[in-house]
């Protein structure tokens, strides 16, 4: 199994670890509730290592990857982080994804831990296909050790260690510049909805670099977070998550990520197979439920409306911020749109579910 | 972690309180443990009868569904209906105020197949 270069650290912290994708991660250290709140009312830290980091520079990296990508990456200046994903020629998705650019010429791709090796052929094959010659493109993966800082308190924690002005990078944003003395890109960027940081460093400091932020942050609350937190956490928030929302069989456009799939931009891989779906109407579409009756809704769990199963729960989980099953499903556009009562099938029974609008917190 | 002396164990990590022909039953201490933080619990209903190494209930955490087993056959007489709506009870105090049900037994021997508190420890060690 693969390992971060703060694995020993979680050991020592008693985290309960499970196989994450073929990563060895720790799972939970004091248990999910009390992890989730700990973001939410103070500050939490992840490794996030795991995830990959692809680089791609070259007096043809732009137009590579307005190519590949969804968003529009003209969009982007230097210091600047996008929201975009990777589709196929059929619209389904290779994988979700933050792009930074450093200059017009020189970008970083940061992608889900285990559609790294996945990415990095699609790329590739991409590259060759096209014959984007003038372009370099390195899986650094394995260089960086990474950290999320997160939660209304971030900022002053992240302060105490760093001579760089915090308040002047914007939501999405990023600068380069020292933590506790040890280089790192600093963006502001989260996976939680709170205000915070993913912080990329070189592999060696990872574990520096943790001990310096807990060592400063446990007075104001900073509590290390687990995966079980990290997706109730974007789950309370709607984030898409990969395998869930978004596959290979999902089109960005019906997980509620038109947003980040720019038709109008020119051509990109998948997006003829999009403006098709989208001329025809698509079929299916994201909601987001609450259960108005106890019960926990779980991925795969069959969605119902007039007696009718009419999709299936992508994620779904107890909120630990509301106290109730919230889910996100991907349902048939007719009956999302209805205004017939929905339930959720859990075991033998048909729970009632309100549709909600987003973020559920 | 801790297991009661005056208990009975299964392999599925209940615990078996014998009281006469009623037994009270609950998870121990090492499955709250395993499940993380407990946050729905579905119970049977008064006069149900159930068979030994059936289902009788779920108990749920942030991440993951379980099944209860009935550790032996008989009718439910009891059950605690404070716990689906706390069910933390469960993470909290196991073997009291977290009991799940009570059974009358249908029939006494199938308690001959329960482990003591030594051969549940041991259980454990090995999982």
């Amino acid at each position: 199994m693969k390992i971060t270069p703060l694995n020993k650290i979680h050991r020592q912290l008693g985290a309960r670890m499970v196989d994450f994708g073929g990563w060895d991660m720790p799972v939970q250290y004091s248990g999910v509730i009390a992890e989730h709140l700990a973001v939410r009312t103070a500050a939490g830290l992840f490794d996030v290592s795991h995830m990959g980091e692809i680089e791609v520079s070259g007096a043809q990296a732009f137009d590579f990857l307005q190519y590949a990508t969804t968003n529009d990456v003209s969009m982007l200046v230097d210091g600047q982080v996008q929201y975009t994903a990777l589709c196929y020629e059929s619209g389904g998705v290779v994988d979700d994804l933050t792009l930074y650019r450093f200059a017009a010429d020189r970008y970083l791709l940061c992608v889900n831990a285990s559609n790294t090796d996945k990415d990095f052929a699609w790329l590739q094959d991409l590259q060759k296909s096209y014959q984007f010659n003038d372009l370099s493109m390195i899986n650094r993966s394995e260089n960086y050790a990474q950290l999320a800082l997160q939660g209304p308190v971030a900022d002053e924690i992240l302060a105490k260690l760093t001579p760089v002005n915090l308040a002047a990078i914007k939501f999405y944003r990023f600068v380069q510049g020292k933590v506790a003395g040890i280089d790192m890109i600093i963006s502001r960027t989260g996976y939680t909805g709170e205000s915070g940081f993913e912080l990329y460093c070189a592999a060696a400091d990872g574990a520096k670099l943790w001990q310096e932020l807990m060592d400063v942050g446990r007075p104001l609350g900073l509590e290390p977070i687990g995966l079980g937190a990290r997706d109730t956490l974007r789950l309370e928030k709607a984030y898409a998550l990969y395998g869930h929302e978004i596959t290979a069989d999902i089109m960005p456009i019906e997980a509620r990520l038109a947003w980040i799939t720019k038709l109008k931009k020119g051509d990109f891989i998948g997006r003829d197979a999009m403006v098709r779906a989208k001329e025809a109407g698509l079929s299916r579409k994201l909601i987001a439920l609450t259960l108005t009756a106890s019960g926990v809704p779980r991925d795969g769990y069959p969605v119902f409306c007039a007696g009718k199963e009419v999709g299936y729960v992508t994620s779904g989980t107890m909120s630990p911020s509301l106290k109730k099953g919230i889910a996100l499903a991907l349902v048939e556009t007719t009956a999302a749109d209805s205004d017939q009562l929905l339930q959720i099938g859990i075991r033998k029974r048909q729970i009632p579910a309100e549709r909600t609008k987003l973020p559920f917190v | 972690m801790s297991f009661p002396e005056e208990l009975k164990y299964t392999e599925d990590h209940e615990w078996v309180l014998i009281e006469d022909d009623v037994v009270t039953i609950g998870i121990t201490d090492f499955a709250q443990e395993q499940l993380g933080d407990i946050v729905f619990v579905e119970l049977p209903e008064v006069g149900d009868s159930l068979e030994t190494g059936k289902s009788f209930g779920v108990v749920e955490s942030v991440k993951a569904v379980s099944d209860v087993y009935a550790p032996v056959s008989g009718e439910v007489v009891e059950i605690n209906e404070e716990l689906p709506d706390d069910p933390e009870v469960l993470n909290n105090s196991p073997y009291d105020d977290g009991w799940m049900i009570k059974l009358k037994l249908a029939d006494s021997a199938s308690l001959d197949e329960l482990m003591d508190v030594s051969a549940y420890q041991e259980f454990v060690e090995k999982d």
